[in-house]
């Protein structure tokens, strides 16, 4: 066994070095993760003078309400969409701006910048300029193109926006990532290909992306995780999961039932569902779709 | 360094000396509204020497809210908090948690007569029987402004409001034929056409008194004047007479960037009408619809009130007493109703603000408080008082969206409103029984 692994003398030493980050991680992580178990079972009154034990009544009245369920839904397909235009745009840009052109450093730059920007500020940005009363750019969509734009009604409006929103904010993270991976990729082998007479595309295809694929495996993980668990801030700054509850992603519902209604046990039984989703999620991905990654 | 110790310790030895009582008192207001409050604490504290009152802004009215819960949980509650109407229902239920406003000054209190108050306003904050739970602090009720300029651009004399919603309606489409985007618009649809429109055709919103009577209140405005209310605006938002500008005050900038010329908004709201329209702009009553009788009755207020914390110390309360009773006085409310344009909560600071020659350049306010006081409060115009109310608000937001999508039809949506406004009052009667 020529392993590179360390012997540590005292059996006690490395579990002193791994203590300071476990406790951490037990004060931070578990004890609110055990604790949001527990009030999941409870009816309970904001000051706690009332704990009524209910079981499992919490989760019985989530998944008996359809609302639910339609939060579930949206949630995924909010996140399967800017995972989608994040991703393949971002992809597109870094291609560009790896060539040779003029002015290289400044669009990188420029591209770079939005991340910068804090999710908040994003979603308040967008705001700004869309919404139905103020926005400049919803003036413009509706005097000079006639378009009936009113996003406090329309589902589909809101979601284009949200997801427009969400996107651009993680664009420039995955252009960071997507660039760096394609600076890795050697030379040599898209010159070989080029030599044997493969066309651009060919070469994309069948060297570039196939050696980007550790990058857009974490790509992939991050933007899902993205898409459903960060864009809290752009639902609560531009629809507040209006019209109706139809933008209401399973985030934005857990902090307004827990927050703002203060329907404490059907909070916590709600993150105790995204708990489990975010945990059911990294297992299959690490499972099922690494193993299609050439590192 | 060495100097700032020195500092800190004189100022220690001093307050030491003194023996001064500090209270906390946690507020949402912002802007204009927490510098009044700053100043009435400065005024309260400038006043005399044995209290103190610390005003701590604690961000909105649900923020400031868990801010006070998760404290009370910590066991480090403030004296004083300030909380939005909606809470009303479920601080009054926390029993543990609150000291009754009528306990405290009755122990604490010196000379506190009760009977200054107005009761369209303290009633709101009261059991049934009368007896005032917390402290109204900045009150509010709802209006209608109109954008005098496009009324004379429409042919429509400037001095005319519409008074009764037909009226009103009519308006409005003359208004939308002037030119203009639309007719009109509305904030808060739960707060202002659901509730102050119940209460000013004197309606019953809830059952028992509107909750005021126990936790076994129902919602029952699903009644065909309501139903024929939503009605109308629907119809009118199928024209464009009617814009929808969002919940809550989101629809603020409709009215004042001239695109509506009628809008529906709390007179707190006053100020920033002032601030932010640039034509003449008039206030008027709410319209009512002339054959429901008993129409016009009093329109119910919003805003917030000061609610007291549990388990202080007897000199902490005596501290908190006097500065209730400091804040009742005519001249404090006077000032705060002036600067703000909440309404004044004791009917001597409405008589001074009138003898002060106030509502000469500012008849929108006098126009709020006779709205008020317009006839004694009944059952269905002393206030709301429910659980899980805020979920009852987002309920009726959510569905009103649903209906000018046309998801669902104006009658479903209201009954689909009150249905299941009532299982989340059972599920808090549950919880307190």
């Amino acid at each position: 066994m020529s392993s590179k692994q360390y012997e540590f003398k005292s059996p006690i030493l490395p579990y002193l070095l791994v203590l300071p980050q476990m406790v951490i991680v037990f004060i931070f992580f578990f004890w609110p993760a055990a604790q949001a178990i527990l009030q999941s079972f409870y009816l309970q009154d904001p000051f706690g003078g009332r704990m009524i034990f209910v079981g499992f009544q919490n989760y019985a009245k989530l998944f008996a309400d359809p609302d639910y369920w339609q939060s579930f839904s949206v949630s995924a397909a909010f996140a399967v969409c800017i995972t989608v235009s994040a991703m393949s745009i971002a992809l597109f840009l870094a291609v560009q701006a790896n060539k040779k052109i003029r002015m290289e450093t400044f669009y990188k730059t420029m591209l770079i910048w939005p991340y910068a920007v804090s999710t908040l500020v994003s979603g308040v940005i967008w705001l700004f300029m869309f919404n139905p009363n103020v926005g400049v750019i919803a003036y413009v969509l509706k005097h000079r193109f006639g378009v009936d734009w009113q996003y406090l009604l329309h589902f589909d409006q809101a979601f284009i926006l949200l997801t427009l929103a969400a996107s651009w904010k993680q664009l420039a993270y995955n252009f960071v990532f997507f660039l760096a991976g394609l600076q890795s990729v050697p030379e040599t082998l898209v010159e070989a290909a080029a030599i044997d007479g493969a066309g651009s595309a060919t070469r994309f295809w069948k060297i570039i992306f196939p050696m980007l694929s550790p990058t857009t495996f974490y790509l992939l993980v991050m933007n899902l995780v993205y898409g459903f668990f960060e864009t809290f801030p752009i639902v609560h700054a531009i629809t507040q999961g209006a019209p109706g509850k139809s933008t209401g992603i399973l985030v934005y519902k857990v902090w307004r039932d827990g927050v703002i209604n203060l329907d404490l046990g059907g909070s916590a039984a709600q993150s105790v569902i995204l708990m489990v989703l975010v945990i059911v999620l990294t297992v299959f991905q690490f499972r099922f779709l690494e193993r299609r990654v050439t590192y | 360094m060495k100097k700032a110790i020195l500092v800190l310790a004189a100022l220690l030895a001093v307050s030491a000396a003194y023996a001064q009582v500090t209270v906390e008192f946690w507020h949402a207001m912002t802007g204009k509204n927490g510098e009044m409050v700053q100043a009435i604490c400065d005024k309260f504290n400038a006043s005399q020497k044995d209290f103190k009152v610390v005003p701590v802004y604690k961000g909105s009215y649900s923020d400031t809210m868990n801010a006070g819960i998760a404290a009370f949980r910590a066991g480090q509650p403030p004296a004083i908090i300030q909380v939005y109407e909606v809470g009303t229902a479920t601080m009054m239920a926390a029993k543990n948690a609150i000291k009754p406003v009528y306990q405290l000054m009755a122990e604490h209190g010196k000379n506190w007569n009760p009977k200054i108050y107005i009761p369209t306003i303290t009633s709101y904050y009261s059991t049934s029987d009368g007896r005032m739970l917390s402290m109204p602090f900045n009150s509010s009720t709802a209006v209608m402004y109109y954008n005098k300029d496009a009324f004379r651009k429409a042919g429509l004399d400037p001095e005319k409001p519409p008074v009764t919603w037909p009226e009103f309606f009519q308006v409005a489409e003359k208004l939308k034929a002037s030119g203009m985007e639309g007719g009109f618009s509305t904030n808060w649809i739960s707060w202002i056409q659901l509730e102050n429109f119940s209460a000013w055709h004197n309606l019953p919103f809830g059952t028992k008194s509107n909750g005021f009577d126990g936790l076994d209140t129902q919602l029952v405005y699903n009644n065909p004047i309501v139903i024929r209310h939503l009605q109308n605006i629907y119809d009118l938002s199928k024209k464009g007479v009617f814009i929808y500008g969002g919940r809550e005050n989101k629809a603020n900038p409709l009215f004042t960037s001239g695109r509506v010329g009628m809008h529906f908004e709390s007179i707190g709201g006053y100020g920033n009408m002032k601030a932010n329209c640039k034509f003449e702009f008039g206030v008027a009553r709410l319209p009512y619809y002339p054959d429901v009788p008993g129409a016009p009755q009093n329109t119910i207020i919003g805003g917030a009130s000061l609610w007291v914390f549990n388990g202080k110390s007897a000199a902490e309360y005596n501290a908190v007493a006097e500065f209730f009773s400091f804040i009742s006085q005519p001249e404090i409310q006077a000032y705060w109703h002036q600067n703000t344009g909440y309404l004044p909560i004791t009917q001597a600071a409405y008589e001074l603000t009138k003898a002060q020659g106030f509502y000469k350049d500012n008849p929108g306010p006098e126009i709020a408080i006779k709205q008020l006081l317009n006839k004694a409060p009944t059952p269905n115009s002393m206030g709301i008082r429910f659980g899980n109310f805020n979920i009852i608000r987002e309920i009726e937001d959510q569905v009103w969206e649903d209906i000018l999508a046309g998801k669902i039809s104006v009658k479903d949506g209201v009954n689909k409103m009150v249905t299941e406004g009532n299982k989340t009052l059972r599920e808090f009667e549950k919880l307190y029984k």
